[in-house]
């Protein structure tokens, strides 16, 4: 009887993995330049180039698997994948669900208007606008907090929300800062648009920075990603990947 | 082995307000979308099923490319397709075609006529023979014929294809969350996003969907039972 029960749990639950011979990495593929999907179908970016670099690092094969933004962490919980590279910030509300290595990048959050807008960031500037962000992303929960008065969009990939700026259903969209410059500004058509207001970095919402996101049980998997991050560090590996995406330095403080 | 937490009623009933504004919408979207539909495909399953020179391969085209293509791809195409042009964003249409509700609407409308336009043609291209010959022996005119005998009498027995296409319709509506609408699955969907989620937000908006089909098959098998009493098996 007790066998009947404990092979119906490990239904429900999904579990009883073998040990992990190769990952499963998730990745978004819509965010650029963090990842997106090349000409050819494959998944290119820093985002991918950094979970290879910790792969090779670690020794193990990895794999990585394209999930849409809002299913990822549920995707990581039911083991479709075993990590999550998807410059996921370490924040609090996410922390109750899954548990996080070191960061491994950390940039601030911005607006994005029309060049020459007169809208200002501030709670009153940005009342009754239509302020776009990514559904499921620290920027949704920093929106309804910084701009209470504003009317949120949500969207469910950073691209759709350019395209309704370009579209001027949106009076301005908020994501990172590097997303939104090297994704869209520096791209023919972000041509007619620019930053405006402030970079904010709100540890309370936005979190110490980006890491890598694992199930809670698997604490060994998290140090030796742990352990790779401060090797790629130190190797000068991250450098090399950081240097083919960005002429600053991402790692921060 | 860990078990993830048990489902989180408490955020689905903190939400409440939430999905009762994505049920509204749903609603909303897919009522107005049926009765549109229904106006456009009344005349246009007449001018079908008659093989009228002009109309009936023009209808014929349109039935087929809404037919022919997913609801999905026809809704994105309008929202984020369109507005992807500057002559369409400087045109009088943008007035409509910038807000997703429309464009919501006007791609459900469209899809729902393309289907009940088939759905009528057949029922009036399988009308006896019989009941237009009366007709004429009566002395009606055509138009009176048409009116009073061969389109009550096509919308009798479309009644349960009908049926269908409505609760279809209502399940195609979901697609209205894939730009930013908060329909019950959009709702659902954002609940997901905010709490981190696996299958609550979603599992509710099934719990939702499957209600409102149970009210509209409902709906349908009363209509049925009032307008095909003649088509039943007579009892002993």
């Amino acid at each position: 009887m007790k066998r009947i029960l404990a092979s119906v749990a490990s239904i429900l639950c999904l579990s009883a993995a073998g040990p992990a011979l190769a990952l499963n990495i998730c990745i978004e593929g819509a965010y650029p330049p963090f990842s997106e999907l090349a000409d050819d179908g494959t998944l290119v970016g820093f985002d991918v180039d950094i979970a290879n670099a910790l792969c090779d690092e670690m020794n193990v094969e990895c794999e990585m698997v394209k999930v849409d933004w809002d299913g990822i962490i549920p995707a990581l919980l039911e083991k479709k994948c075993d990590a999550i590279v998807a410059s996921m910030s370490i924040t609090p509300d996410r922390a109750q669900v899954i548990s996080f290595t070191d960061k491994y990048y950390n940039t601030p959050a911005r607006l994005v208007a029309a060049k020459g807008t007169d809208l200002v960031d501030s709670p009153e500037g940005l009342a009754g606008k239509r302020l776009g962000v990514q559904r499921g992303t620290v920027h949704q929960p920093f929106a309804e907090a910084h701009y209470p008065d504003a009317d949120i969009v949500l969207y469910g990939s950073q691209d759709e929300a350019n395209l309704d700026l370009i579209a001027g259903r949106l009076d301005a969209v908020m994501a990172d800062s590097v997303v939104l410059s090297l994704g869209f500004l520096e791209t023919p058509q972000g041509a007619d648009y620019a930053f405006f207001g402030e970079p904010h970095l709100d540890p309370a919402i936005h979190g110490e920075g980006v890491g890598i996101g694992v199930r809670k049980e698997d604490n060994d998997l998290r140090e030796q990603l742990n352990g790779a991050i401060a090797a790629i560090r130190e190797s000068g590996v991250y450098d090399d990947i950081s240097g083919k995406y960005f002429d600053f330095d991402i790692y921060g403080e | 082995m860990r078990c993830r937490s048990p489902m989180r009623v408490d955020l689905i009933l903190a939400n409440w307000t939430l999905f009762a504004a994505g049920v509204w919408m749903t609603l909303q979207l897919t009522l107005l979308a049926l009765l549109i539909g229904f106006c456009i495909a009344l005349p246009a399953g007449l001018a079908r099923a008659r093989r009228q020179r002009f109309w009936s391969p023009l209808l014929q085209g349109y039935v087929y490319l809404f037919r022919g293509t997913p609801l999905l791809v026809q809704t994105y195409l309008i929202y984020y397709g369109l507005s992807q042009f500057a002559f369409v964003r400087e045109s009088w249409a943008w007035l409509v075609l910038r807000d997703p509700w429309w464009c919501a609407l006007i791609a459900f409308s469209l899809n729902s006529g393309a289907y009940a336009t088939e759905i009528i043609r057949g029922a009036v291209e399988t009308t006896p023979k019989g009941e237009a010959e009366a007709a004429m022996a009566l002395g009606l005119s055509p138009r009176q014929r048409d009116f009073l005998v061969l389109i009550p009498s096509a919308l009798r027995r479309a009644l349960p294809q009908y049926g269908n296409e409505v609760v279809f319709m209502l399940h195609g509506s979901a697609v209205a969350s894939v730009i930013t609408l908060q329909d019950i699955l959009g709702v659902g969907r954002t609940l997901n996003a905010r709490f981190y989620l696996a299958y609550e937000g979603i599992l509710t908006a099934a719990l939702l969907y499957m209600a409102i089909t149970f009210v509209l098959v409902g709906l349908f098998r009363m209509l049925e039972r009032r307008y095909l009493r003649h088509m039943r098996p007579r009892s002993a």
